[in-house]
């Protein structure tokens, strides 16, 4: 599939800022289930700085604007190729040990309710792969999809107690349980295409990975029970939505921010 | 203890030759001169601002550290086996590091479990894939040594990060220098007032590929409410570079810049003297003030050094490091030329078992703990103390490693009484960068109270003069 992503972030601020500094994961993964045909980022009035490619295979790219600024706006996007690997991330470079993935951070730390879903699926399904579908399947169920009833610092625990969350939370908690059962997992931020109309309803998407020893880094994404097809474009990974996040910035000044995000992701004609 | 432990000085009541002159020295020296010149000493630290704050032990920090005036003396033929082994040490550590950031071959051969190294905190993603320039990533290893014999020498711990208190190692010669010149006259003691320009040149050395002409270096400390802020300003000023804290950098087009009266001024090495977590708040700790937003992703562009390179810490924990001896065999292939101590890991079943099992004859630490905090001296404690320990172990049994309980050299020491055997350790400060250099000297740490074993000076250590005789 050929999609089209549009994608601006614009950073209000009250009172002038005098030096913004961002570090944006915002470029499109290399590997086998896509290819990326033209892509740009810009950053209104601000400096390319440092661009390269980390251990996870994420392309990294800063960017500095001087002050005085009221706004500094983010504006990326381009034309992707996408094909469906069942969520097999084969071809994708990294020297990341899994293992590394292990780690649990805040967000990610399971507590006894998720070290129970954890376990109740290993009770039924015993091959990695068979639990890690057993996983996304009983985090869809835990968790229903309702935006606004979580906020950006809820963690896994809190949201599975809450029994309701978005595309964030439920990652969070298929990486707790994986990871409870000794399955390096990790965060994952891209874009989805939702709708034939393109309505920005969660194109901001993100999802989680889990490795499974014979087949490499495997997609799944629970909000949306199923593994990551053409219709994704995967942006980069981290060990939680924190470390994952496609734009890190820093603003020095006195005021306060404000967010306005848009995001569309369309199909593109051939 | 004190008299079953090997005596620097004395061979069974005989001076060793090396310290023929300070026994000479000393006797010369009546009480009440002595006390002048101790008086003296302390007067000295005082006016040049040196005070307590060594390891990042935290406590008081304008409490000064105890001086002992009383050298430590190693022959040339002692010192070249150390050295051999300090380096040999820095090399495996180094070579450690660009492994396990890169392909992780000591990993796949099974020389070290995975989960130690991958799952460890201080192995730092951000950084796998990256090798910086000259592949070093600890330009200063700090080796905490003890001796228990002639020729027993044992490492105590590495320190890959940013070791502090070479301060002392420089101001303890200057000072022994101005109070007891005729001493350095009659003595043929190797200098170790080369170690800044060393230290710079070392620096210097490992510039990254995008600087063009002379490097740029500066320190780069938390500010001068840090313990150790002393020794920042001290290096700065002795390598003739700029002491920075965050606020003086900032990023712009993949470079780091100084703000200088005179304009942004380009910098290419940063010798940092805060930690990874605070570095950079767009790659680490959001919330850090101390250090400079964007660093890291210059840094992993190759437009700036940091000296430790960041993720260094991972060679240097406590259970990292009973395995330095089988780094040294597999990436250098020798033989260690100096030895651990014997190491019992609480994580493994065993171990856990013979730890609880002699609790009252070993030493105890806690994996990720530093500056004698948090430990257990099995033969110095009351039954109570290793009872309330025994609990910990058990509750946390991976947060735990214990030693045999060594019977650390003695040195004689200035006390109350006179002069009297105290325990010593030694910490040398290895330069890694082009190339691999080590002053002849170091910092020896003595715990003054009679009998104890543990040289913090957060927990009653002081310092002296450590020498080297010319051949």
């Amino acid at each position: 599939m050929r999609l089209s992503v549009s994608h601006r972030t614009t950073y209000c601020y009250d009172a002038p800022i005098r030096l913004a500094v961002q570090s944006l994961r915002l470029t499109p993964s290399v590997y086998d289930g896509q290819k990326v045909i033209d892509w740009q980022i810009a950053v209104e009035g601000g400096q390319q700085g440092a661009g390269f490619r980390d251990g996870a295979g994420d392309w990294i790219e800063s960017w500095s604007v001087r002050g005085p600024a009221d706004h500094v706006t983010v504006t990326v996007g381009g034309t992707v190729e996408t094909a469906d690997l069942t969520g097999l991330l084969t071809g994708h470079r990294e020297v990341v040990n899994p293992a590394v993935y292990l780690r649990e951070t805040l967000a990610t730390r399971a507590d006894a309710a998720l070290t129970d879903l954890a376990r109740a699926v290993a009770d039924d399904a015993h091959e990695p792969l068979e639990r890690a579908h057993g996983l996304s399947g009983a985090v869809a169920e835990a968790i229903a999809y309702r935006p606004g009833a979580t906020e950006a610092h809820t963690t896994a625990a809190e949201a599975l107690a809450l029994g309701e969350g978005v595309c964030q939370d439920h990652a969070h908690a298929l990486i707790a349980a994986a990871r409870v059962l000794g399955l390096p997992a990790r965060y994952v931020s891209g874009y989805l295409f939702a709708t034939e109309d393109g309505t920005p309803h969660e194109a901001a998407h993100a999802w989680a990975e889990v490795w499974i020893k014979a087949l490499g880094w495997i997609g799944f994404d629970p909000a949306n029970r199923c593994c990551p097809d053409d219709r994704y474009v995967r942006l980069g990974s981290g060990f939680d939505a924190r470390d994952a996040a496609p734009i890190r910035g820093i603003a020095q000044g006195p005021g306060e921010e404000s967010l306005d995000v848009e995001v569309a992701v369309l199909q593109a004609q051939q | 203890m004190t008299e079953a432990c090997f005596n620097e000085m004395y061979d069974s009541g005989a001076v060793r030759s090396l310290y023929a002159a300070l026994e000479g020295w000393t006797r010369s020296m009546p009480a009440e001169l002595r006390q002048m010149k101790q008086a003296e000493a302390e007067a000295l630290f005082r006016r040049i601002g040196i005070t307590f704050a060594v390891y990042g032990e935290g406590g008081d920090p304008d409490r000064l550290i105890p001086f002992d005036m009383f050298p430590r003396v190693f022959s040339q033929t002692e010192w070249r086996r150390l050295e051999r082994g300090i380096k040999q040490r820095a090399r495996a550590l180094n070579a450690f590091l660009v492994d396990v950031y890169g392909r992780g071959e000591i990993v796949r051969a099974g020389r070290i479990p995975a989960h130690l190294v991958y799952g460890n905190e201080a192995y730092e993603k951000a950084v796998v894939g990256f090798v910086p320039p000259k592949g070093v990533f600890s330009h200063i290893v700090g080796i905490d040594l003890v001796r228990t014999g002639p020729d027993e020498f044992f490492v105590l711990e590495d320190n890959c990060r940013t070791p502090s208190g070479v301060s002392y190692m420089l101001e303890n010669r200057e000072i022994m220098m101005r109070m007891f010149p005729a001493l350095f006259r009659e003595n043929r003691i190797e200098p170790v007032e080369a170690y800044p320009e060393l230290l710079r040149r070392t620096l210097a050395s490992v510039a990254p590929a995008k600087c063009d002409g002379d490097p740029t270096v500066a320190i780069l400390t938390p500010g001068h409410f840090n313990s150790a802020y002393y020794e920042h300003s001290f290096l700065a000023d002795l390598m003739g570079v700029e002491l920075v804290e965050g606020p003086d950098l900032f990023v712009e087009g993949g470079l780091v810049w100084m703000r200088t009266t005179e304009g942004p001024k380009r910098l290419d090495v940063i010798y940092r003297r805060i930690d990874d977590a605070f570095l950079d708040p767009l790659c680490f700790r959001p919330d850090s003030m101390l250090g400079v937003p964007g660093l890291m992703d210059v840094y992993r562009s190759g437009g700036v050094s940091i000296c430790s390179a960041p993720g260094a810490g991972v060679a240097d924990d406590k259970a990292v490091y009973t395995y330095v001896p089988d780094m040294v065999r597999f990436y250098l292939g020798e033989e260690p030329i100096l030895q651990n101590v014997p190491t019992w890991k609480c994580a493994e079943e065993d171990d856990l078992r013979y730890v609880l099992d002699h609790l009252p004859e070993l030493v105890v630490k806690e994996v990720h703990g530093s500056g004698g905090y948090g430990m257990l001296v099995g033969p110095k404690s009351t039954t109570e103390q290793v009872e309330n320990f025994r609990a910990k172990i058990e509750a946390d049994p991976d947060n735990y490693i214990a030693q045999p309980t060594l019977a650390l050299s003695t040195c004689p020491s200035f006390v109350a009484e006179g002069i009297a055997p105290r325990h010593v350790d030694l910490r040398p400060y290895c330069l890694v960068g082009e190339t691999i250099e080590l002053v002849q000297g170091g910092l020896t740490r003595v715990a003054l109270t009679e009998g104890s074993l543990v040289v913090n000076s957060s927990q009653g250590g002081g310092v002296k003069d450590t020498w080297v005789l010319a051949e």
